[in-house]
């Protein structure tokens, strides 16, 4: 574990310093030269940031379902708790999504929030994380808790796909896709991939990090009792 | 569901507790009570802050699903809630089947979410005078299919809230994302309604609303085993 802990430090200082430092040209010629993507320029930076966060707030929310689930067939602690700790890594995830998300957009679209269709679904995404909460801190008995929040977390799993059909009838996005977007184009050269696709794997790395700490330090807890 | 149980005598006893509830509620009269005073309230509260302003009928459309969300989270968990506070959960759990007992409260809910939305549109069109609707159709469908989708959201969320310590405020918090695609689906259709769209033009409306209905029954009736066993 210890060597886990180094290798993602000098992985996430390497992603950090390459994608705020490296330069933006119009035709970009050499190998460190990220090309200008029109409608983003400079701000384009903040996707190498933004949205890991945002595929980990959705990530953790899926491993945190999917733990319930087991929990539910198996009711061992352990699930609870690894469910719960996925759920709350995906909490701060989730903040620092909409943060980072809120800041782009008051560059770029004059304000920190309109209730873009990204905006309204991270939004939600955020209240069921709250509600979560809220639940789990109203139950003391732990098995009840566990229960009843593993119930809860599918409940808000199953409707949450409703928004992908919902949102685009409501209102169409402002929202970038350089990745995926209609026209199937990837606006990025390599390099932008590369880093941006490193910055991924970072954050996911940092995520099951985190997540495997979590719990052996809840575990511990536990077991001290 | 591993037990085996004649389907006829599954339905009975839905029945039963459905006609149970019908009758302390019929008694008691707390629900009901809850549901009209909070819906009175709400409408004059916007009458109030409206006063003279003629607000648009597009917002006004929204706002009746206001009052509607609020007025359903001041009733719908007492079904719930009442029997554990009166410890007759215990022996429910050894007269029926959990999927009957859910069923039972579903149908209890789903009539008190009509009586409600059925109050509430008469009084919203009664009393504030913007609220216009031009496809009767759209709206017809559009209340009830939102009445059905909201008993169900509501009435599982309920029977968590039950087992619960804090049993009133958490439940709109529950509720509200988990409502929430529902919400906007049937504010989006009532909108269309106000402002005579052809009945065609919801049915892309209609389609989410029956989907989401049919997976939140579906869950809640694989998921309630668990939350209703002690």
């Amino acid at each position: 574990m210890k060597y886990v802990k180094v290798l993602l430090g000098v992985w996430m200082s390497g992603v950090i310093a390459m994608s705020l430092g490296l330069p933006m040209v119009a035709l970009p010629q050499r190998w460190y030269e990220f090309p200008i993507i029109p409608g983003l320029e400079e701000k384009a930076r903040i996707m190498f940031f933004h949205v890991p966060t945002a595929w980990l707030s959705v990530l953790a929310f899926v491993s945190s379902m999917v733990y319930s689930i087991r929990y539910l067939r198996k009711k061992n602690p352990e699930d609870d708790l690894r469910s719960a700790s996925s759920a709350g890594l995906g909490f701060m995830f989730c903040i620092l999504a909409t943060v980072t998300g809120a800041i782009w957009a008051k560059f770029s679209w004059g304000t920190y929030w309109n209730w873009d269709p990204r905006q309204t679904s991270i939004f939600v995404l955020l209240l069921i994380y709250g509600a979560y909460f809220a639940l789990r801190s109203a139950i003391e008995v732990e098995e009840k808790r566990a229960l009843l929040a593993a119930v809860y977390s599918i409940i808000a799993g199953v409707t949450m796909p409703f928004f992908m059909f919902i949102m685009p009838r409501i209102l169409s996005s402002l929202h970038p896709e350089p990745l995926i977007n209609t026209q199937g184009k990837v606006h990025m050269n390599t390099t932008m991939l590369v880093v941006f696709l490193s910055s991924l794997a970072g954050f996911t790395g940092l995520y099951f990090w985190m997540w495997n700490l979590h719990v052996r330090a809840h575990r511990i807890a536990y077991h001290r009792f | 569901m591993s037990r085996t149980e004649p389907v006829a005598t599954w339905i009975r006893s839905a029945a039963a507790i459905f006609q149970k509830d019908w009758r302390s509620e019929l008694r008691t009269r707390y629900a009901m009570s809850a549901l009209i005073m909070f819906v009175i309230t709400t409408i004059s509260i916007i009458l109030f802050s409206l006063g003279s302003e003629q607000a648009p009928a597009d917002a006004l459309a929204g706002m009746l699903w206001v009052v509607i969300f609020f007025a359903s989270m001041s009733g719908l968990s007492r079904t719930f809630v009442m029997e554990e506070e009166r410890g007759t959960a215990m022996t429910l759990q050894l007269l029926a089947s959990p999927g009957a007992v859910f069923l039972g409260k579903l149908l209890f809910n789903l009539v008190l979410v009509i009586g409600l939305n059925l109050l509430t549109v008469t009084l919203y069109a009664l009393f504030i005078s913007g609220f216009v609707v031009r496809t009767y159709a759209i709206f017809a469908v559009t209340i009830l299919l939102g009445s059905v989708g909201l008993a169900a959201a509501a009435t599982i969320i309920a029977a968590i809230i039950a087992k619960a310590n804090t049993k009133g405020t958490l439940y709109p918090v529950l509720s509200f994302p988990i409502l929430l695609p529902l919400l906007l689906t049937v504010i989006k259709a009532t909108r269309r309604a106000a402002e005579g769209a052809f009945f065609n033009e919801a049915l892309g409306e209609f389609q989410i609303l029956v989907s989401y209905i049919v997976v939140v029954v579906t869950t809640s009736f694989m998921l309630f085993d668990y939350i209703w066993k002690d």
